[in-house]
């Protein structure tokens, strides 16, 4: 295979990955479909996608506490196939922490060393470690029931990662904290990544968490992967519809593709936007609202992609001012910065809006 | 707090309220009077139970030297160790089984579980009875097996209702118990034997602890089983005291009961100190 | 990571399509319900022998035949025993059990409804302090429970004398069926005490406040909001009351008359005096679909412990 020839040997690779559930009822339901995908050595990679969108399931394939119905998953090379959890390389920060309240900080911390019957004397200086890493020094010996949600979090990181894992596995786990909270993980977690240098997968429904955090971020919907690339390539150029829609907020303007480098929109405008769908599919011309600018009609610099329309609400946000702006066939929503050096528009105006063609994207599904 | 409010509202005013008192005091009232009354009246200085005489320890000095009272309640306690701890084990197993895992014929065995709890006391009886009368010779071939001594019989007839009562009360302990922990310790390098050992068993051992409590408490409280399959020199102290009622009150069953009744309820106070220290624990884990 | 790697896991690395698991899933499946039988195979073997096999020869002995010795024997099966429940005799017990269960059971809900009612409006504290009052008799040694009312109820024991006292009669219930039923309810009160206040417990009160502002009046909103949502706990403590009281042997043969014996005496006279197996066998095989059905209901009617 090719990956053997160009480029190192990638942390996890997952090829044809199918994860069908069967209820009693025997109705099957699939979870994962064919899903491809290699996460490169270091990196911090995100699947990212609302719930019941497989993002877990393939998280705990990995892990081996789900076995794939049809596919093969590898680490560093070496084929998972039936080992469980236990024998795997890697280790999880589950979703609710999952820590064991009968025991303290320190030796939930040391129970990954204890089950691999690493000697006594490591063990304690790995837990040190551990414990430093994620500044719980003064907690060594509480139990998780005194801990707060952050703290509980901390420990979950720390009984992973002291375990040097290949690979680390986390599944939504600033989902039960608090925005400020969130927020400060965020920047800890990315921080930690880098000094260790261990691989993170990283599950979340939290599109801003996954830009903030992701070297690249992979976006699920439906058990299919739909676009894998780093976060501004998602977020400037998304592939699909449901991409563009679920990060950030976007406009979307029917379109039909005319040529591969060109796209007719609705009203029988022309635009020069390549895409790799065939002529005559019906696509969406894809803008997001702060690429978009508001000019008095007939006043848009050449060079740009124009379409004419009017005012029809204001939205003023503090830091910026919301547009919503009716052009004849559709709604479009536009951000513009609230600073005084921009000229205001009112309601009723009739305006011309403009983007560039680079900040445009043609868009499927 | 909004639900201390509305308890207040729950409460009915004037005349009922005081009825809803009154009623509840008395019915405290049927629930301990008698077993006041059997306690003084074991101290009662007369042959006939019902009229006051004076204080006596007659009674319990009667227990004190009775043989045969002290040999039954040796087979009692004998009875209940053994089936209770052979209880504890199976019924712990099978709760996990039902609970952890899907197997082929999960729902008969389910099903057959709890009838053992719902069976009324003489139906067993009789199965123990003529169950044993028709197998006992078969039994008795395998070497070291005896069972017309009739303890092995009341241990064998005891174990086979309690492992029902077992596996429910661990089972119910078992599915309050979030199962990512176990998924935890097997992600963290544990063996499924390690996962059970350091993980769920000490998070299940209060539903083990109240399932043995309760096998406990149904082996001694037992009387038709018992009477049923009991032989000659292995009767347990419940049926010996059935057998005294039966042919006759006598003041000595006073002390016998009071003794027994002691016993079984420092049982449940014991139980609820424990599980109280442990609640305690958990509260105040949660408070900080 | 070993240098040379086995074929199978060469191939796999090498034919990207060829990779596929299938059967691996059900593989694991298989090999963890596995485990799982195995883990419940002891306590199913035993169940096996030391339960559904005596319960099968039950069911067998009453299709079995009586020998003029009073020996059951396993062969020319017949349906004399079923055929013998027409007896007037049998009808007699088993009507007067069925009306001793049930009025042990409406008077179980009579005395623990306010009971729990009561409890489940007081503050934390005092609820618990009052439920362990509640635990206290429900673990309780039930024979000597029920051997305590014998003492109070004896000819010239506590109640008896306060009975005459108060001239209302000569207050000589013992062995009677009204004995039976006092000792039987006194024996299952917490039965239904405890399912009837995790019911009432579990009512959300700002439903009550809601009928309040609506014009109900107290009564009102009882009946409207309170009493239906504690149903299931009402069904829930008289099945645990109805199916013991049914079968009742000890509280019976304690403080009942010989003459009047419920189900429970005539299955054993059957077996210890009678000496016949059939007839007794038939009418355990009886109360146990009796107790099944009882218990199915129960289910239906949404209840989960026992």
């Amino acid at each position: 295979m090719h990956d053997t020839t160009d480029g190192p040997r990638p942390a996890v690779e997952l090829q044809g990955v199918v994860k069908r559930f069967g209820d009693r009822s025997g109705t099957e339901v699939t979870a994962v479909d064919d899903l491809d995908l290699r996460i490169a050595d270091g990196e911090f990679f995100s699947l990212l996608g609302p719930s019941g969108c497989g993002k877990t399931t393939t998280l705990r394939m990995i892990a081996g506490l789900e076995l794939p119905t049809a596919g093969s998953i590898r680490i560093h090379g070496e084929e998972m196939g039936l080992r469980p959890p236990n024998r795997r390389p890697v280790n999880t920060v589950f979703q609710n922490y999952a820590l064991f309240p009968h025991m303290t900080v320190a030796k939930n911390i040391g129970f990954g060393l204890e089950m691999r019957k690493v000697p006594t004397g490591d063990r304690a200086e790995l837990i040190d470690w551990a414990i430093q890493l994620v500044e719980m020094g003064a907690l060594a010996h509480r139990k998780p029931g005194q801990l707060s949600g952050g703290q509980q979090q901390r420990v979950a990181l720390a009984r992973a990662l002291v375990n040097r894992p290949e690979v680390l596995l986390l599944d939504e786990p600033l989902g039960a904290l608090d925005l400020k909270l969130r927020q400060q993980m965020q920047h800890e977690l990315k921080t930690l990544q880098r000094e260790v240098g261990i691989t993170f997968v990283y599950v979340t429904h939290d599109q801003e968490e996954a830009v903030t955090m992701s070297d690249r971020i992979g976006v699920m919907h439906d058990g299919r992967l739909l676009q894998v690339d780093t976060p501004e390539a998602i977020y400037e150029r998304p592939t699909t519809r449901f991409v563009a829609d679920f990060i950030g907020q976007s406009n979307f303007l029917e379109a039909t593709v005319a040529s591969a480098d060109e796209v007719v929109l609705a009203n029988g405008q022309r635009l020069r936007l390549s895409s790799d769908s065939p002529s005559g599919e019906a696509v969406a011309v894809t803008v997001r609202p702060e690429r978009l600018t508001v000019h008095r009609r007939g006043e848009a610099p050449a060079g740009l992609h124009h379409l004419e329309g009017r005012v029809e609400t204001v939205t003023y946000l503090g830091n910026a001012i919301v547009y919503g702006i009716g052009i004849d066939w559709m709604h479009l929503d536009v951000r513009c910065p609230a600073t005084l050096a921009v000229e205001r528009r009112d309601v009723g105006d009739e305006v011309t809006v403009s983007f560039e063609p680079r900040h445009a994207a043609v868009v499927t599904g | 707090m909004s639900k201390g409010v509305a308890r207040s509202t729950a409460e009915p005013q004037g005349l009922s309220r005081w009825w809803l008192r009154g009623h509840s005091l008395l019915v405290f009232v049927f629930f301990y009077a008698p077993i006041v009354v059997l306690f003084v009246f074991s101290f009662n200085d007369s042959n006939a139970v019902g009229n006051w005489k004076g204080f006596t320890l007659g009674w319990y000095e009667a227990f004190l030297d009775n043989q045969n009272v002290h040999e039954s309640i040796w087979i009692s306690v004998k009875v209940c160790l053994f089936s209770t701890v052979i209880a504890v084990v199976l019924g712990t197993a099978s709760a996990l089984a039902l609970e952890r895992f899907r197997w082929w014929g999960q729902k008969a065995f389910d099903a057959v579980l709890y009838l053992p709890i719902i069976i009324p006391d003489v139906t067993m009886a009789v199965m123990m009875l003529v169950f044993f009368g028709e197998t006992a010779h078969w039994f008795n071939v395998i070497p070291g097996v005896d069972l017309t001594s009739g303890l092995e019989k009341l241990v064998l007839s005891h174990v086979a209702f309690n492992i029902s009562f077992v596996s429910v009360v661990v089972r119910a302990r078992l599915a309050n118990l979030d199962a990512s922990m176990e998924e935890a310790a097997a992600d963290l390098y544990a063996n499924r034997w390690q996962a059970f050992r350091r993980v769920t068993l000490p998070q299940i051992m209060p539903g083990v602890l109240g399932g043995a409590l309760l096998a406990i408490t149904i082996s001694l409280d037992d009387v038709v089983v018992s009477s049923f399959v009991a032989a000659v020199g292995a009767t347990p102290i419940s049926v010996y005291v059935f057998g005294m009622l039966r042919k006759g009150v006598s003041p000595l069953v006073n002390s016998v009961s009071v003794v027994m009744l002691t016993a079984s309820i420092s049982l449940v106070l014991a139980s609820l100190v424990f599980s109280r220290a442990t609640g305690s624990e958990r509260e105040e884990r949660l408070k900080t | 990571m070993s240098v040379v790697a086995p074929p199978d896991e060469a191939q796999a690395v090498d034919g990207p399509s060829e990779v596929a698991t299938p059967g691996l899933e059900r593989q694991a499946e298989r090999a963890k319900a596995r485990q799982g039988f195995l883990l419940g195979l002891p306590a199913i073997l035993y169940l096996l022998v030391f339960f559904v096999i005596p319960l099968g020869v039950v069911v067998a002995y009453s299709f079995a035949t009586r020998t003029r010795s009073g020996r059951t024997e396993l062969r020319d099966w017949n349906l004399n025993a079923y055929a013998r429940l027409g007896d007037d005799i049998v009808l007699t017990v088993a009507w007067r059990s069925l009306w001793v269960a049930a009025l042990t059971t409406v008077i179980c809900i009579l005395l623990a409804y306010p009971l729990a009612y009561f409890i489940s409006t007081r503050s934390a504290v005092t609820r618990n302090l009052l439920l362990v009052g509640i635990m206290i008799p429900f673990w309780s040694n039930f024979l000597i429970r029920t051997y305590a009312w014998r003492v109070l109820l004896d000819s010239d024991g506590l109640v008896t004398q306060m009975v005459q006292a108060t001239g209302l009669g000569d207050g000589r219930i013992l062995f009677t069926t009204n004995a039976v039923i006092l000792g039987l309810v006194y024996g299952y009160l917490p039965f239904m005490v405890l399912p009837l206040y995790a019911a009432i417990e579990r009512i959300d009160w700002s439903l009550v406040e809601g009928a309040r502002d609506l014009y109900a009046n107290g009564w009102g909103a009882f009946r409207r909001v309170v009493w239906p949502l504690s149903k299931p706990g009402v069904v829930a403590g008289s099945i645990l009351v109805f199916v013991p009281s049914f079968g009742a042997y000890v509280t019976p043969a304690i403080l009942g008359g010989n003459k009047e014996g419920l189900l429970g005496s005539y299955i054993v006279l059957q077996f210890l005096s009678a000496r016949n197996g059939p007839v007794g066998s038939a009418v355990s095989v009886v109360v146990l679909v009796v107790m099944l059905l009882g218990t199915l209901l129960y289910f239906r009617a949404g209840g989960k412990n026992l």
